[in-house]
């Protein structure tokens, strides 16, 4: 036998590598897909959004794996059409009124002078709509990239990296990942038997009387999760005081806290601010300390964890690239990332941006396919 | 290794005790039977093991509950979680990750088990239970027979002295029942672990079983002993110990090996009386099946099945699980669309029934009898069958009566028993009087009394002329009551025939009594008490 391992070539590294069907490491995926929304979260240009939301769709195409999550991607991009709709009828009928140029000639109600600010249709203009399609398509980027991601990454796989210091937070969140598919199967299923029972399938009614037994089922269904969860050892080793626990309860709440008002001064508004950035660095930092301190506490072991190989952190470092290379292109040509709507102009395109969006794509190919039979 | 030290469960502080005073010692290494009405406080009984009551469920226990020396009022479920293993009765419910391999390592993930000690013991487990070839699949597209096994090997590789399985068998047909029985057995006579477990099919495990634990009811203490002791005088026992009953065989004898050591004698005296038969009046044909074939996008459920059921048969389909039989009972009522071949009901496509008309034709009460209701107490349910069926107000309700009299109109469906509940959507079923009815697994989780008394409805619903067909494991069932029965493997019918004729004809589908007393096609105690008694053969419809 020794004999004759020793007599093979080794294997080669690019076999190693890629060509083994294998997962790719679920927080690879996110990081990624978070870089992909960072940067789209920065600029307006229909070009730049559009491009993203290309590149995520390559990306799923080529490595979606086969498993009932990985279709809920086509559920995110319809979502984004919506939120595009919504946004621009949104503008058609009530938004600001605005600009110059007129699209449709529409009767307007005329309100009285009080109530100045407030519109009611009237004719439509190209530059409010047009603004507000930009905004809508920047959401819509957003919601296509997260999509993209949770098609990618298996969420079972990503759970495993959920810090078993929160224990609570750790249930709650397992029993909703097996709640949501569960659901809606019975959905489907209950509906089926309410013809059984002589009803017409349709209607609101018939909807709202078919959510009892399901929210029954789902629900018993979570207390023997959480059950089972409890009566394996989840959560177990959590000997620690009682000051210990709110203490690291408190560091992961601010850290949340910073890093959403952090979040909000990064994207809500528009300009960039040092303090966006700063505390979100600094939230996330928080947080992810007060679970590590946590965490030190358990006793948790991991069978066949993922691992980071190059492909996988390939994967994030693009993620973080394609965020980085907006970030250049906004400091270098503002005028690239916010397409002007008066005058509407068509949008410019600047070479650091457009090497972000291809880059976006790369994970596409450089990293293996998912496994044949999923999990 | 189990020790109860005067332990009492009570769930409200001044409510009655579930569990009173309960004083007994289960040793290591054994395998413990506990058997009891639903009701009885089985369930609490198993969850006290491992402190899920009260630590999970509420309640307050009075006394001790010690195991291996740990007090469970001390120690929650997940300290005890490296001594105690948990296989609760359904166990997709309680998978927590999706494929087989990672599912056996959760539990040592949790209890911080080192990596390399964690890879051996999948590797050992999975061998053990006959695994091996599943363990990358997800948990979800096995069958019920591998799920549970999964299930046992979730929490044996952590390891524990004590497995406390709830039911284990009572979803799977009988090879898969077989098989995590003699998975069971083999960990207690190879590995010494104790086994406590819950079932209401004693006919399937009593054997298997060192002592039994019988409850008799909430409150009163539990009876304690060997199997052919506690079954001689349960209430609660397999077919062959009515028997034993019936032919006064003593001492009782708790295995067909016994039962048939015993049983010449009474093989002597029935040789020369026939068996009845069950003969079904000629009668009109209700519904037809023909070339029915079902496809799903990755497999063939039905691959052209024909068949017709008359008004008055009792037609048993059986089969393993994911042998189609859903799939039949679906396209029957028109739930699914099938790929080919044609369906009739009352010369009618169920497809093109709207919910209003179908229920004139067909009923069906679906495994789970709770996706039926919807209401928040009896009384609205069956208002509103009412409306559905377009019959006279009370109407339900006077067949809830019948089936079921102790059901208050006030209770909430949802805290029926699941007899209860089975009995209150087969009224529901039965009030726009249906010619066709259908149940799917009707006695999943039913205890004996209401396995008997669906037994008496379903023949008496027979004799009034309806069609009944069942998809059912249980073959004591079948023998009970089937004019008829259909076996299907893997989307076809492999056999069917009159239920003496094919029942007997495989091991795997034999009722115990026929098992004792072959070569003679009897099937039931009833049967052979009657030819005893010289009673009249009423047993043909």
């Amino acid at each position: 036998m020794a004999t004759a391992t020793s007599t093979l070539p080794p294997v080669p590294e690019r076999l190693r590598m890629h060509h083994v069907n294998r997962w790719l490491h679920p927080v690879a995926w996110w990081a990624w897909a978070a870089g992909l929304a960072i940067a789209a979260s920065t600029t307006t240009n229909p070009l730049l959004l559009a491009g993203l939301m290309v590149s995520a769709g390559v990306v799923v195409e080529l490595r979606k794996p086969v498993a009932p999550w990985a279709r809920s991607f086509s559920f995110f991009v319809k979502l984004a059409i919506l939120v595009v709709a919504i946004r621009v009828l949104a503008q058609v009928l009530i938004g600001a009124p605005g600009g110059t140029i007129t699209v449709i000639p529409l009767p307007g109600a005329d309100l009285p002078e009080w109530l100045a600010g407030i519109r009611l249709g009237g004719d439509v203009m190209l530059e409010p709509v047009l603004a507000a399609f930009y905004d809508g398509l920047r959401l819509a980027a957003i919601l296509v990239v997260i999509g993209a991601a949770s098609s990618l990454a298996s969420p079972a796989r990503l759970l495993k990296s959920v810090p078993a210091a929160v224990y609570e937070v750790g249930v709650s969140v397992v029993v909703a990942a097996t709640f949501l598919p569960q659901l809606v199967a019975d959905v489907s299923r209950v509906r089926a038997n309410r013809r059984l029972r002589g009803r017409r399938e349709t209607g609101v009614r018939g909807f709202a009387a078919a959510s009892m037994p399901v929210l029954h089922g789902a629900m018993d269904r979570s207390i023997m999760l959480a059950a089972a969860m409890d009566s394996r050892g989840y959560g177990r080793a959590g000997h620690r005081s009682p000051t210990e626990r709110s203490l690291s309860t408190a560091a992961l709440l601010a850290g949340l806290v910073f890093a959403t008002i952090g979040a909000y001064g990064l994207l809500g508004t528009g300009a960039a601010t040092w303090w966006g950035p700063t505390l979100v660095v600094v939230g996330i930092a928080s947080a992810v300390t007060s679970l590590m301190l946590a965490g030190r506490r358990s006793i948790r072991t991991r069978y066949r964890p993922n691992s980071w190989s190059a492909s996988d952190v390939g994967t994030a470092v693009i993620g973080v690239l394609v965020a980085g290379l907006f970030f250049v292109s906004a400091a270098l040509s503002p005028e690239s990332m916010a397409t002007s709507t008066s005058p509407p102009m068509w949008p410019t395109l600047s070479v650091p941006a457009v090497v972000g969006v291809v880059l976006a794509a790369l994970p596409a190919f450089i990293t293996p396919a998912p496994p044949k039979e999923a999990s | 290794m189990i020790e109860f030290d005067h332990a009492s469960i009570r769930y409200s502080a001044d409510g009655p005790a579930v569990l009173a005073e309960v004083d007994l010692t289960i040793m290591e290494g054994e395998l413990v039977l506990v058997v009891g009405a639903t009701g009885s406080g089985k369930s609490t009984f198993l969850g006290a093991i491992n402190g899920l009551v009260p630590h999970f469920s509420g309640g307050y226990l009075t006394g001790e509950i010690r195991i291996d020396g740990r007090a469970t009022s001390q120690h929650r479920p997940r300290d005890l979680a490296d001594l105690v293993g948990v296989v609760p009765q359904d166990p997709l419910a309680s998978f927590v990750t999706d494929t087989v391999e990672e599912e056996l390592a959760y539990t040592m993930e949790c209890l911080g088990i080192a990596p390399d000690v964690m890879r051996r013991r999948v590797e050992e487990t999975l061998d053990l239970l006959g695994l091996e070839e599943l363990r990358g699949r997800p948990l979800r597209t096995l069958s019920g027979g591998q799920r549970q096994r999964v299930a046992i090997g979730a929490v044996l590789t952590a390891h524990p002295k004590v497995l406390v399985l709830d039911e284990p068998t009572s979803a799977l047909d009988p090879g898969a029942a077989e098989e995590v029985l003699a998975a069971l057995h083999r960990l207690v006579h190879d590995l010494g672990v104790t086994v406590v477990l819950a079932e209401h099919r004693l006919e399937r495990v009593v054997q298997y079983a060192d002592r039994v634990i019988a409850l008799p009811g909430p409150g009163i203490s539990p009876i304690i002993g060997e199997p052919s002791l506690v079954m001689a005088t349960a209430t609660i026992a397999p077919p062959v110990v009515h028997l034993a009953r019936t032919a006064g065989w003593n001492p009782t004898p708790i295995t067909i090996r016994d039962a048939r050591r015993q049983a010449e004698p009474l093989r002597q005296l029935l040789s020369g009386i026939t068996p009845p038969v069950r003969v079904v009046p000629d009668s009109s044909t209700v519904a037809s099946l023909e070339a029915l074939v079902v496809a799903y996008p990755d497999v063939l459920a039905l691959k052209g099945v024909d068949m017709s059921i008359r008004r008055g048969e009792i037609v048993a389909l059986m089969g393993r699980n994911g042998a189609g039989k859903s799939s039949l009972l679906n396209s029957l009522v028109g739930t699914i669309q099938p790929s080919a071949g044609r369906i009739s009901v009352d010369g009618r496509d169920p497809r093109s029934l709207s919910g209003p008309e179908l229920v004139r034709y067909i009923g069906l009460v679906p495994q789970d009898s709770g996706d039926l209701l919807e209401a928040s107490t009896v009384f609205d349910e069956c208002a509103a069958s009412d409306r559905d069926a377009r019959c006279a107000p009370g109407t339900t309700r006077a067949i809830v009566a019948l089936l079921a009299a102790e059901i208050q109109d006030t209770t909430h469906p949802r805290d029926l028993s699941e007899g209860q509940r089975l009995l209150l959507a087969l009224a529901i079923i039965l009030a726009a009087r249906p010619a066709l009815i259908c149940l799917d697994e009707p006695t999943r989780g039913l205890d004996y009394h209401t396995k008997q008394r669906l037994t008496e409805i379903i023949t008496d619903l027979a004799k009034a002329g309806h069609a009944v067909v069942l998809a059912t494991h249980d073959v004591e069932l079948t023998a009970e009551l089937a004019t008829r029965v259909v076996i299907l493997a893997d989307g076809e019918v492999v056999a069917d025939g009159p239920t003496a004729e094919i029942t007997t004809a495989s091991p795997m589908f034999a009722p115990q009594v026929a098992k004792v007393l072959a070569p003679g096609r009897w099937l039931t105690v009833g049967q052979v008490h009657a030819a005893l008694t010289g009673d009249v053969q009423e047993d043909s419809a």
